[in-house]
């Protein structure tokens, strides 16, 4: 595979490291000390396309590629992953199903406003009883004339509390099991929906996560994603680019620590010596490059099979597997070669670890990227 | 109406300056970069754009590698890219810089709306005097160290930032302003942009295209057409970093004077 990247992808490529370090950076440590969504950021991003960056003009897209998003996430990433996820649940978890699986007075009426960034998206499947067994919704919607009626509640949802436009899943028939799920495309304003709080976590704090709540929610029939039955084989495909995304921001989060790494080795000295003289510390740094440059091949290589429309359900999540526990790995040895520094928040590579963690978790565990694997080698 | 705006590749003089042995700028081991007073005439151009909706076009002088600026600027929202490039236009000093610029400007078009905007100076040779020279040869009006454009009909009321103060000049279209960085921020180039630049118009204006305007006279361009003869370079010593005391009232200039006394300079 070719991992050139084109001159459009290097002239994205610059803008997004600019705008990383110029308006990004600055934000990152502030955000996630006050559990603050960067509404600032937002707006700006969506004024340079970043939340539409793959999709066709004709619907208000950027008219990139899925390369160039996957870089976005990256570049973002490696200075804050809060930001990046921002845009990664957005894009791979609203707009592209909508993109994907809508009628085209779906597409046009949603993804104007989505891929502008006037509208933010997020992606309701998880419920407290169904998080790797997505199957077991509980959440239902029952069909009554011009509309359907949704009950339930969904947790974990990231950008939950800032979305305006959600796609949701629910059981319209409950006797068949997987083919019983639906898709709707849910607005915050609908009647009967509401958004719960904001959860407390571990890391990309400043991310909004929480829960959604229907309360005899209605949501007019012609929101419904696909048709009646697909929404499981939609919300899998959906998860399959999702975790191109959620593989680039672990990418980028473990590339930003290791350049946090490098910098702060050469300068720091013990024993009259720049720490990036000991033999301890150049190995290591070469240990984590070397699997963060693995995670890039694994994670570009994936972006390119979906932009050409070739199989890629096996390559994203052995992107998402590698490049999550890559980045969980190097940024713990990062924290280590900082020392008790690395454990301050005076350093960003204590928040580079607590973000990382996530990326093995959300949008499949690294267990369920094991069993999609698996399952494509045909191995039962 | 079209803003015409000149621009200049440059090394990137933030890391260490590399000089080649004779003296001269070793250009090939350095990053290149956008002059930074040319972004800020860009994004004046861009900003009248926005307003006006007329076209702007960037104008630039150097190697075919160039032409990736130029997209860069058209990923901004530059509408029209025109590289000046000929081994005969090598070795070129401001004087036969701007001979050769104000000859394809011309040969372009400046009609009796349009602008030219151009960065204050550029930072590898740091001299300002493109620009001026530009409008000399075209004979235009022109509005140096602009840090505020306002446009009115055929007059733009320019405000000059100076080192002793400020100078409000109107002055009509067709006319020079060199722009300083204090005018406006440069945009970044957006993601729509990226994948319109090489799709957009790019003109190339060799030697051949040019020499038969007046202006373009073997002994007035290239290295045998330039006065300027550069003895050496050389990487200045860093200077330390300046103090900034905050505040106009006498606790202030105290405390000035307090330091400046325990320097012996007062």
């Amino acid at each position: 595979m070719d991992f050139h990247l084109t001159k459009e992808q290097q002239l994205v490529r610059k803008m997004y490291r600019e705008f990383a370090e110029n308006e990004v950076k600055p934000l990152a440590a502030e955000i996630d000390e006050e559990e603050r969504f960067p509404t600032e950021t937002v707006e700006k991003m969506a004024k340079l396309g970043m939340f539409g960056i793959y999709f066709p003009k004709q619907y208000g897209g950027a008219g990139g590629d899925v390369l160039s998003y996957a870089m976005c996430v990256e570049e973002l990433a490696k200075v804050c992953g809060t930001t990046a996820v921002i845009v990664s649940a957005h894009t791979s978890l609203c707009c592209a199903p909508i993109f994907e699986d809508g009628t085209e007075e779906q597409k046009m009426s949603c993804l104007p406003d989505l891929l502008s960034g006037k509208k933010l998206g997020a992606f309701g499947l998880t419920e407290p009883n169904a998080g790797t067994d997505a199957s077991g919704q509980q959440t239902t919607a029952v069909l009554e004339g011009d509309h359907y009626v949704l009950n339930g509640s969904k947790c974990f949802i990231t950008n939950g509390n800032v979305a305006d436009t959600f796609v949701v899943f629910a059981m319209t028939d409950k006797t068949k099991g997987n083919h019983g799920i639906s898709a709707f495309i849910v607005e915050k304003d609908f009647p009967g929906f509401s958004q719960g709080k904001h959860e407390k976590k571990m890391g990309i704090r400043g991310s909004s996560t929480c829960d959604l709540i229907f309360e005899d929610c209605i949501v007019p029939k012609e929101n419904l994603l696909g048709k009646e039955g697909q929404g499981f084989k939609i919300a899998m495909q959906t998860l399959d680019g999702g975790r191109i995304g959620i593989a680039s921001q672990a990418l980028g989060i473990g590339e930003g620590a290791v350049e946090e790494a490098i910098k702060y080795t050469k300068e720091r000295v013990q024993f009259k010596k720049r720490l990036s003289q000991f033999q301890n510390t150049q190995f290591q740094l070469a240990d984590m490059h070397t699997r963060m440059q693995a995670a890039q091949f694994l994670v570009y290589s994936a972006a390119m099979k979906k932009q050409n429309h070739e199989k890629y359900s096996m390559d994203a999540a052995m992107a998402k597997l590698f490049a999550a526990e890559a980045a969980s790995d190097v940024t713990r040895r990062a924290v280590q070669l900082f020392g008790g520094y690395g454990y301050t928040r005076e350093y960003p590579v204590e928040r580079m670890m607590r973000d990382a963690k996530i990326t093995e978790i959300y949008e499949g565990t690294s267990e369920v990227q094991r069993m999609v694997i698996a399952s494509n080698l045909g191995v039962k | 109406m079209k803003i015409l705006v000149t621009v200049k590749q440059v090394p990137d003089t933030s890391g260490k300056v590399a000089v080649n042995p004779d003296g001269t700028l070793d250009r090939a081991s350095m990053q290149t970069i956008i002059n930074p007073d040319d972004m800020n005439a860009v994004e004046a151009a861009l900003a009248l754009k926005d307003e006006l909706g007329c076209k702007v076009v960037a104008f630039t002088m150097g190697p075919p590698p160039a032409e990736g600026m130029l997209r860069e600027l058209m990923a901004m929202g530059v509408d029209e890219g025109v590289l000046i490039t000929a081994r005969e236009f090598g070795g070129s000093d401001t004087y036969a810089t701007s001979q050769i610029i104000a000859a394809g400007i011309d040969t372009y078009g400046v009609e009796d709306d349009d602008i030219i905007l151009a960065g204050r100076q550029a930072i590898d040779g740091d001299t300002a005097q493109v620009g001026p020279q530009i409008a000399e040869k075209l004979h235009l009006p022109q509005v140096t160290y602009a840090g505020e454009i306002k446009k009115e009909g055929n007059t733009l009321t320019v405000k000059r930032m100076l080192e002793d103060g400020y100078m409000t000049v109107k002055v009509k279209t067709p006319c020079m302003i060199t722009c300083i960085k204090e005018l406006n921020q440069p945009r970044y180039l957006s993601v729509g942009g990226a994948f319109e630049a090489y799709s957009k118009p790019l003109v190339t204006m060799t030697y051949e295209t040019l020499k038969d305007h007046p202006l373009i006279d073997k002994s007035t361009i290239g290295l045998q057409g330039s006065p300027t003869n550069i003895l050496t370079s050389f990487t200045p010593p860093q200077k330390g970093a300046g103090m900034m005391l905050p505040g106009a009232d006498k606790e202030t200039t105290d405390q000035l004077a307090g330091i400046l006394a325990a320097k012996h300079i007062i």
